[in-house]
């Protein structure tokens, strides 16, 4: 299939050098574009994030923004046609992946990099049982036999909290209520002890009980695993807890990143300010929710300077020429607004 | 799944009596005089007009015809033609060879059609891709008898890699040909549907799933997409040798093989009205069958269908 990815291309890091940094997983200066009938979108222009061991990184944005794309080019399972990459680098233990053999990207996924899909129903083959699907990975990519594989996938759905594992082994996938599917989801992208676990929205289509469990669940095995952690929602309530930093995406930029703490309490870009801002509040109940002005940009058709300046309420002249680059504030944090200092410095 | 069966089983009943009535009563109404020529240049003696018309119930009305003939069906009796040959033994010999290039036709169509659908599935577009749709088309599009007599001229008497007719042995390698012609028009279809189930269920959310466990490909597309884009596939493969069976008749003819195309062709002409009966009864039965069976591949092939 073409759906392998192979750069053709290896563009330097964003600082250049391309050396390697000690870094688990990293997204250097990464840039996508989807070529379509109607035009081309430039779906993801210069992302650049790390995740380390033991550490959850959560990548915020509206739907649109690039952060689910960005994962699949991680993955290598961007449909390609139409999508292309144009430049950058997804480093995995220092080397490009983008530049890899397909075979040498496929040992990775599942072992190095495993993926949590959204809607666990149509992720799942819906005519072979969920025991299948996890066993199937320790047959194939460990090359141990039925009975072995059975066992340990028995193992990893006890270990995601489904009660009576033994005998869900051999139900269906239909059979399997929302939360309970995404737990085997869980346990079947375990199931290899990956490096690095993405989660594309895993709790986006479960009720909101179910979607604490499984942040609780997620959380507690990243923890005990120790693994790094990629946590793709555009639900800010989801992040809190669990998040050691945010990457704020809009327009396939990172527009801000910073530890959860220093984001909630003084968001440095005003997208950032206007997310926490549209929260609903119990303190505020009765008046009306704040939102974003206006849309998203049209992928197409990227307004010049800031993409977020036709909706920023700051938005000054300057705005509409330069394209604020990323840039470090403090410690551990940076933002790619003109006004960083201002919003972060005022009260 | 018992329960399902049993009364799907029922539901044969009627549909199996209303079919084979309906046979029943066009043969009869079918203008014609069965002994016409049965006795040389003359006409025949009144005494054996009147011997056969009381054996043969010709008097009755054809309600009455179709339950004696009926009863002795059910005893597995097809009874015999007006020169006195069992029936059963007409049957006995035509079906094994009908039977035979159907299933040849069926396994070939099968074999050539999934593979060409899986392959330009996978890649739309291509080279491969456009000739397997040209190609299609053209097999759609021409007659049986066409691409009969074509492969006929070409392989067995310019080319002479394989003999024009077929003997009557019926040896396996002197099928291809005949089932490549029978099963040519449904290969295109097979195909086509294959095609196009491959290449929608390739981008779905599950195969992404695959590729992302780290499988290799040809386990990701043999395991994983081949299951699921089978299913509509298996219906069209089931129910096709029903009608391949009973759409021989051009083949057959073509490279003289003594099936039962012929023998329902020979008996309408000559007014045997038991026996082209009693060929289509056992085609309906075939048809009935597979109709079942594939209804119960589906459960097998997709475990979200439950039978009640």
């Amino acid at each position: 299939m073409s759906d392998i990815l192979v750069s053709e291309q290896s563009a330097p890091g964003a600082d250049g050098s391309g050396r390697p940094s000690g870094r688990l997983l990293e997204v250097d200066d990464l840039r996508v574009e989807f070529r379509t009938r109607d035009g081309v979108a430039k779906v993801i222009n210069g992302v650049t994030y790390h995740v380390d061991a033991g550490e959850t990184l959560a990548v915020l944005g509206e739907s649109g923004s690039g952060k689910s794309v960005t994962a699949q080019t991680i993955m290598g399972i961007l449909d390609m046609p139409p999508g292309f990459v144009t430049g950058g680098q997804v480093r995995f233990h220092g080397r490009d992946m983008l530049t890899m053999s397909a075979e040498e990207r496929r040992r990775i996924r599942g072992e190095g990099i495993a993926m949590i899909f959204q809607d666990s129903l149509s992720a799942l083959n819906p005519v072979f049982t969920v025991g299948f699907q996890i066993a199937e990975q320790f047959r194939i990519r460990r090359g141990m036999g039925r009975a072995d594989a059975k066992k340990r996938a028995i193992e990893m759905l006890d270990q995601v909290k489904i009660p009576n594992a033994k005998g869900r082994f051999s139900n269906y996938p239909h059979q399997f209520s929302g939360g309970m599917r995404q737990r085997a989801m869980i346990a079947m992208s375990l199931a290899l002890d990956p490096e690095v676990l993405i989660a594309d929205e895993p709790t986006t289509a479960l009720d909101v009980t179910v979607q604490a469990q499984i942040m609780d669940l997620l959380g507690e095995l990243q923890r005990e695993r120790q693994m790094g952690m990629i946590l793709i929602t555009h639900d800010l309530g989801v992040v809190a807890d669990v998040a050691d930093r945010i990457a704020v995406m809009y327009a396939g930029r990172i527009v801000e990143e910073a530890d959860v703490y220093d984001l909630y309490a003084k968001p440095a870009h005003p997208y950032t300010l206007g997310l926490l801002d549209s929260i609903p509040r119990m303190d505020e109940k009765g008046q009306e929710l704040r939102t974003i002005k206006g849309l998203p940009p049209n992928l197409m058709n990227i307004p010049p300077g800031c993409p977020f300046n036709p909706r920023c309420p700051m938005a000054q002249p300057v705005c509409r020429e330069k394209v604020p680059p990323l840039l470090q504030i403090g410690s551990g944090r940076a933002s790619a607004c003109h006004f960083a200092e201002e919003l972060v410095n005022r009260d | 799944m018992g329960r399902y069966l049993v009364r799907r089983l029922l539901q044969l009943v009627p549909v199996f009596i209303g079919t084979t009535f309906l046979i029943y009563w066009l043969v009869w109404a079918v203008p014609g005089d069965p002994f016409a020529g049965k006795c040389g240049e003359r006409r025949c003696p009144p005494e054996y007009v009147a011997a056969l018309t009381e054996k043969y119930h010709l008097n009755e009305n054809v309600f009455v015809q179709y339950t004696i003939y009926m009863k002795s069906l059910l005893q597995g009796d097809f009874g015999t033609t007006y020169s006195g040959r069992s029936i059963n033994d007409i049957i006995a010999t035509a079906y094994p060879n009908t039977l035979k290039l159907a299933v040849v036709a069926l396994a070939i169509e099968a074999i050539i059609g999934l593979t060409a659908g899986v392959l330009t599935g996978l890649r739309r577009n291509g080279f491969l891709d456009n000739l397997v749709l040209v190609s299609s088309l053209f097999l759609i599009a021409l007659p049986v008898f066409v691409v009969g007599f074509v492969l006929q001229w070409t392989f067995g008497v310019q080319w002479k890699i394989v003999t024009p007719t077929v003997s009557s042995e019926m040896p396996f390698s002197e099928l291809l040909i005949p089932g490549f012609v029978l099963g040519s028009a449904s290969m295109a279809y097979i195909a086509r549907v294959s095609r196009t189930s491959i290449a929608e269920n390739r981008r779905a959310d599950y195969v992404r799933t695959a590729i992302a466990k780290g499988l290799p490909m040809r386990r990701v597309v043999g395991v994983h997409l081949l299951r699921n884009s089978l299913i509509p596939v298996v219906t069209l493969l089931g129910t096709d040798l029903g009608a391949l069976m009973g759409g021989a008749i051009v083949t057959e003819g073509i490279f003289g093989i003594n099936g039962i195309g012929r023998q329902v062709y020979r008996s309408i002409v000559t007014k045997e009205s038991a026996t082209v009966v009693s060929i289509v009864v056992v085609l309906v039965l075939v048809y009935l069958l597979m109709n079942l069976l594939v209804d119960l591949l589906y459960a097998a092939l997709d475990p979200r269908i439950r039978y009640e």
